[in-house]
């Protein structure tokens, strides 16, 4: 029997008056990939968000456990510790701060909260260098800004490399699709598939079946109106692909 | 800097910020030495007990003189965005010094010793390793007095003189009094000629003619005695076509009373020289409620004198309950050049009211102005500065960049450019930005693993960037370190 990685129980939530969750459940077991397809507005990334832990979002009823723990108590940096990681679909700037030492700092803060070594910056450096080979990128990208002046493209094949240093066991990809060309699609989905693992689950937020042809889920599930409103297997996706949101949209 | 020097430097600061965040002001300690005071308060025989005590000949007690007399007649600037309580002129020592005199390094008192190796300040020349030529040579000067300067004699070999002002009084008279006053005149300012009166030690440098100094002078300024108030005096001369970079840090105890800071710099750079003045000012900021830290006002101009002279003031601000600070450049020579790079951060109460005066005078003279001003806590940031074309500055060009950071909403941030232009070639830009630390940058340093703190310390520092560049590498650790330190309790 294979072991559940994330545990959503009738998860409700709101922002201020407005609610926007209204009873997710979900399960993700290692080694599954799960895509959660939706219209804008349904609820994806607060979903994402609440996941990752942002503030200003009120858990009215429902829990979520991590590897059967508690996840929501856990501050962000303790998410991030533990293993969970949020592929941003608007990557954030931070200027002045270069993304080798952004990466270093947060892959070294991380290592120690699991109580693991931290990289000197000799090994460091050396598999930054590595993996970013295999993502196709520019190794001058590394010594820029974070994020500043990226393309959509590099600003994902950032977060990619990024989650490649964090080795989470949950990788949620928020819109990881959003604002690439075909071929920056695929070298993200190669990025992404490189890192399918056993022992790790992964949820694929997209708006669109294309990203699924590259990033091939084991589940699908269509989220409307802040509830997941049919499951099943990728063939959903294409169904979806033909039909559009209308029909979910209608009945929510 | 390539990208494995930039990672072993400046990322092993970031990962070292957690323990020194958790220390607070580090440097708050009290060294338990004998001292000497002057009787407390300030009068005529304030002045000359001092004078006395360095032995100084007569026309500086004169000098010293003229200045009291005239500073009685001054009145205190009130036009700085700043509010403090007045300041009892009387209520102060204006002179202590470790009672045991010196005289070699290796006479230095232990507990001295001591106190400079807990602030990490090598003022030992053993320290250094053999065969390994020595990059710093440091000035330190423990309340009125400067306790020790290293490689003195290995700068002498090749002309350099840096050693203390008290001691230039003594050894090369015509050169102090040559230049002493020069820049910042014996009238200038209420602090300034407070200073000019009672100032006790500070550095003296004179680079001579075509020299290169090889090593970064240092002076480290320690005020340790209570109810003490500290006026360094520095002087710089740079000779014809000579190079040197001079780096300043300041600490103090922590105490619930306020303590003043008056000190005045003077930078002379003539033919083809260059002066490059690096602060780091971490004075004893007060506690979180307000209490105590060092009033620091403090007068530093330097004069390019010489034709493509080039005078560059990098400061980060990081200390003092109030900083009222406007390192400036006066722009004689033709071609000359004045650069201002600044940091400036204030959090819970501190004040900052800081700036430049770049004054163009020759022709094609130039000026730079990058201001990072912080603003965390209940903390007051105002830029002020001053560029100003004189009629003949054909073809002048200054560039002003302002930019402030706001952490959280009960700080301020002021910009107050002023522009006086009388030469119509002069070309002037001016830039200014106010900026917030998002929710946005937060929360993504967060999920990538950084405490709140330690992502604010990184955004921080990625801001101050420009700035944290023109200080020397050893410097730029140290500067980054105490920017995280500061911010300690600014988000909530």
């Amino acid at each position: 029997m294979s072991t559940p990685i994330l545990e959503i129980k009738n998860l409700h939530a709101r922002v201020e008056e407005k609610e926007i969750l209204k009873g997710i459940n979900l399960t993700i077991n290692e080694g599954e990939v799960h895509a959660i397809m939706g219209p804008n507005g349904s609820g994806k990334s607060t979903l994402s968000y609440i996941l990752a832990g942002r503030e200003g979002y009120e858990i009215t009823a429902g829990e979520v456990l991590f590897k059967g723990k508690d996840l929501l108590s856990l501050a962000p940096e303790e998410r991030a510790a533990a293993g969970v990681f949020l592929g941003f679909q608007y990557p954030v700037e931070i200027p002045g701060v270069s993304n080798i030492i952004f990466l270093k700092t947060c892959v070294n803060s991380v290592r120690k909260a699991r109580g693991q070594a931290e990289y000197d910056a000799i090994k460091f450096l050396r598999i930054v260098r590595e993996k970013a080979k295999t993502l196709n990128m520019d190794e001058a990208m590394l010594k820029r800004s974070v994020n500043v002046g990226f393309s959509g493209g590099e600003k994902k094949r950032a977060e990619i490399l990024q989650m490649a240093l964090f080795e989470p066991s949950l990788a949620v990809l928020d819109e990881t699709d959003s604002g690439l060309d075909i071929d920056a699609l695929k070298v993200v989905s190669d990025g992404v598939n490189a890192l399918r693992d056993p022992s790790r689950a992964m949820l694929v937020i997209t708006h669109y079946q294309r990203l699924l042809n590259h990033i091939v889920p084991d589940h699908v599930h269509v989220m409307a109106a802040g509830r997941i409103q049919e499951s099943g297997g990728r063939e959903l996706a294409q169904k979806l692909e033909a039909n559009g949101y209308a029909q979910y949209i209608k009945a929510a | 800097m390539n990208t494995a020097e930039e990672l072993s430097g400046k990322a092993r600061t970031l990962s070292e910020l957690k323990p020194l965040t958790d220390k607070g002001y580090a440097q708050g300690f009290v060294t338990d030495i004998e001292q000497e005071f002057a009787p407390k308060g300030l009068s005529e025989d304030t002045v000359r007990f001092i004078s006395a005590k360095k032995n100084e000949p007569e026309w500086l007690l004169q000098w010293r003189l003229k200045a009291y007399r005239h500073w009685l007649t001054m009145t205190e600037p009130d036009w700085g965005k700043l509010n403090h309580p007045p300041i009892d002129y009387q209520d102060a020592y204006y002179y202590a010094a470790p009672k045991k005199k010196l005289k070699s390094l290796d006479e230095v008192d232990p507990q001295l010793l001591e106190t400079y190796k807990k602030l990490g300040i090598p003022i030992s020349e053993q320290e250094t390793l053999a065969g390994v030529e020595p990059r710093i040579a440091v000035d330190a000067v423990f309340d009125s007095v400067s306790v020790a300067t290293t490689f003195k004699k290995k700068l002498e070999d090749i002309g350099v003189i840096f050693c203390a002002i008290s001691e230039a009084v003594q050894k090369y008279p015509e050169l102090v009094q040559q230049y002493l006053g020069s820049v910042v005149p014996i009238y200038d300012n209420y602090f300034a000629t407070l200073n000019c009166a009672v100032f006790t030690d500070g550095s003296f440098v004179y680079i001579p003619k075509g020299v290169r100094c090889p090593m970064e002078l240092s002076t480290y300024f320690r005020i340790n005695a209570e109810n003490t108030g500290q006026f360094e005096r520095t002087l710089i001369i740079a000779d014809e076509g000579s190079h040197v970079s001079y780096l300043e840090g300041c600490t103090a105890p922590k105490r619930d009373e306020n303590q003043l800071h008056a000190a005045v710099v003077e930078l002379v750079a003539l033919d083809n020289a260059q002066i490059k003045y690096s602060t780091v000012q971490n004075w004893y900021p007060g506690d979180e409620n307000g209490k105590g830290g060092i009033y620091n006002f403090v007068t530093k101009r330097g004069a390019c004198r010489g034709d493509h002279s080039k005078i560059s003031w990098t400061q980060v601000e990081t200390g003092s309950a109030i900083t009222w600070k406007y390192p400036s450049c006066i722009l004689q020579g033709d071609h000359s050049v004045g650069e201002f790079y600044s940091v400036a951060m204030t959090n819970h109460y501190q004040q900052a009211d800081t700036g430049t005066k770049m004054i163009h005078i020759g022709k094609n003279t130039k000026s730079t102005i990058v201001s990072k001003g912080i603003s965390a806590g209940k903390g007051q940031n105002t830029y002020r500065g001053l560029v100003k074309i004189m009629p003949k500055a054909e073809g002048a060009r200054n560039h002003t960049q302002c930019d402030s950071l706001l952490i959280g909403d009960l700080c301020g941030a002021h910009t107050i450019p002023y522009i006086e232009s009388r030469n119509r070639t002069a070309r002037l830009e001016h830039e200014a930005t106010t900026s917030k630390i998002s929710e946005d940058q937060l929360f993504y340093c967060r999920q990538r693993g950084l405490s709140s703190e330690d992502a604010v310390g990184l955004i921080v520092n990625g801001f101050c960037k420009e700035v944290l560049n023109e200080l020397p590498m050893e410097f730029a650790v140290e500067a980054q370190k105490l920017l995280s330190i500061s911010l300690e309790g600014s988000v909530g």
